[in-house]
């Protein structure tokens, strides 16, 4: 099903068109009323006549996460504070949050690109949605909050946690689709299991999954489980939340709503533009949001894109389901996760050894975070009690910089393991990457 | 009399203690007194040896996080109750808490040895005499 048919199959000339009058405008704004990137225009001579079409894209500036932070909180806005309406974030690298705003037309926009994503995937106003995304800063919630109304299906706004309700709530109310991310999918399957019945004994009919990379495999083992449909969803609050691209039915790339999300894909290491088909780092402009345009953000996704034509009927471009990320960023139970936010925890710590190992996993089906930190001689104490507390305030300092639970295992000096150049420290254990 | 305890930390797994117990024979140092406080993660052995110094210097070369405690040594009578008449019972009077004890390895004589670690050194040594 297609909820905007003008524009989620326009013929592709057309869309280039309208593309490239869009980036002409955005150009023109972003250099008005963005100091930012009116210096980055100056610093490479570009003045905003240069952008014509899309062919110039290129000419255009990177802006990458940490730009985010170098103007925290709003110094990227284009509107005055009277115009935007709403706020929402996301973990940056370190220990400040990446920030965006929305004017009441972004709000309006983000509505419509989800009322589109949900229809996608097959929600009409007759179904009940089950929105299991965490409601608050992190823009899951809201976002598919607003995008089910849109289309006019019955919402509940249960938001994460409390399994057991959530699948009473399921059984009660009847829900016909469940939105959260994949591990929580499976997270509840296995709740249910306990509850001694079945989400295959609901009316749950499809899952909108994401927030999370998540494998293939992990899709067969969901739609085992649940009998559910598992369609996957992809977004990121710089450049709206959900609603960047969704698949349809037919489970072959995520059609990216590339009227208003210009992609790209370019060489991490050099910033050269990729052809379709090549894999590389996904890079996305916002050609129509007012209150924070983006321009050539530097995702930090690794996928590829495909333009041809799909039994949908859509002809927008698709993406492949992300394969891997550019740099160290990890996805723990939908949050974004830095080692460098880890690092600085422990830099602040007393007498604590910057070497660490962070070690992600998955217990049943919840993502596990566990920092393994040295004890120096200088932490160290005879008593038991004086390292448990260490442990424990490690602990909470973390959890109040990441916003989950990590797990902190005290290990022997030199136990974690040197490496020449880049440490590793990271060990994933998860399957979430495809291919 | 007070005595050198020294404390190494040892993660909770198989071969930990022994990398330990054979740094101090290659040291050729004597083990006189073991004990180990564990969680489910880690532990910490303390050890008391002939020649704490030698060993605290083997115990760092091998790379092992340690520290040494101040601790307390106490002879006293092997015999029922003598822990309680003659040790703890005496600090408990006189306010001094104890926050671990264990066991010589070997008796001195007919008499037995504990280690002791107080909340107040001084004011233990005093009490014990």
């Amino acid at each position: 099903m297609i909820w905007d048919h003008e524009h989620e199959t326009m013929p592709r000339d057309d869309l280039r068109r309208l593309q490239g009058e869009r980036l002409r405008a955005l150009a023109a704004r972003a250099h008005e009323n963005v100091p930012f990137y009116r210096e980055a225009f100056d610093k490479r001579g570009l003045r905003p006549e240069h952008i014509r079409s899309l062919d110039d894209l290129p000419l255009l500036p990177f802006t990458t996460k940490s730009d985010f932070r170098d103007h925290y909180p709003l110094g990227l806005s284009a509107v005055p504070l009277e115009q935007i309406v709403r706020i929402h974030a996301s973990s940056g690298t370190t220990g400040k949050p990446t920030v965006v705003a929305y004017s009441a037309a972004d709000v309006d926009l983000w509505s419509e690109v989800m009322a589109r994503t949900v229809t996608a995937a097959g929600v009409t106003r007759n179904d009940i949605v089950q929105n299991a995304y965490g409601y608050g800063l992190f823009t899951g919630g809201l976002g598919f909050h607003y995008g089910a109304e849109r289309v006019g299906a019955t919402v509940i706004p249960v938001s994460g946690g409390q399994s057991k309700r959530q699948i009473m709530l399921a059984q009660d109310l009847g829900s016909t689709v469940l939105c959260c991310t994949p591990s929580y999918a499976l997270y509840l399957a296995e709740t249910a299991e306990e509850m001694g019945t079945s989400l295959r004994d609901t009316k749950l009919r499809v899952g909108i999954f994401g927030a999370e990379p998540w494998s293939e495999r992990m899709r067969r083992e969901i739609e085992d489980k649940t009998g559910l449909l598992a369609i996957d969803i992809y977004g990121l609050s710089e450049i709206i939340g959900p609603g960047v691209s969704v698949e349809c039915e037919h489970q072959c790339g995520l059609h990216i709503f590339e009227d208003h999300f210009l992609p790209e894909i370019v060489d991490p290491a050099t910033g050269e533009p990729l052809p379709y088909g090549e894999k590389g780092e996904l890079v996305f402009t916002t050609l129509t949001k007012e209150a924070m345009p983006v321009i050539r953000y530097r995702t930090g996704d690794i996928t590829s894109l495909n333009p041809e034509p799909c039994a949908c009927g859509r002809t927008m471009t698709r993406m492949d389901k992300i394969s891997g990320r550019t740099d160290d960023m990890i996805i723990v139970r939908g949050i974004n996760v830095f080692p460098s936010q880890i690092e600085g925890v422990l830099l602040q710590a007393k007498g604590v050894q910057p070497h660490y190992l962070i070690i992600v996993d998955r217990q049943r089906t919840l993502d596990d975070l566990e920092v393994w930190v040295e004890v120096s001689d200088e932490v160290f104490a005879d008593e038991v009690r004086q390292l448990e507390a260490l442990e424990e305030r490690l602990r909470r300092e973390l959890q109040e910089v990441l916003g989950i639970t990590a797990r902190v295992k005290l290990v022997e000096p030199r136990s974690i393991q040197r490496s020449e150049g880049k440490a590793k420290r990271v060990i994933d254990r998860r399957d979430v990457y495809s291919g | 009399m007070k005595a050198t305890q020294i404390s190494v930390f040892l993660e909770n797994r198989p071969g930990r203690l022994l990398q330990l117990l054979q740094v101090l024979a290659r040291a050729e140092v004597n083990l006189e007194a073991l004990s180990i406080a564990d969680t489910a993660d880690f532990g910490i052995a303390r050890v008391i040896v002939s020649d704490p110094v030698a060993a605290m210097a083997a115990i760092q070369e091998a790379g092992l996080t340690a520290a040494t405690t101040e601790v307390l040594r106490v002879e006293l009578p092997d015999e029922p109750g003598a822990l309680a008449r003659h040790v703890v019972e005496p600090l408990a009077k006189a306010g001094v808490n104890v926050e671990y004890i264990y066991a010589y390895s070997q008796r001195v004589g007919d008499r037995a040895v504990v280690v002791l670690k107080t909340d107040d050194i001084e004011k233990a040594e005093q009490v014990l005499g």
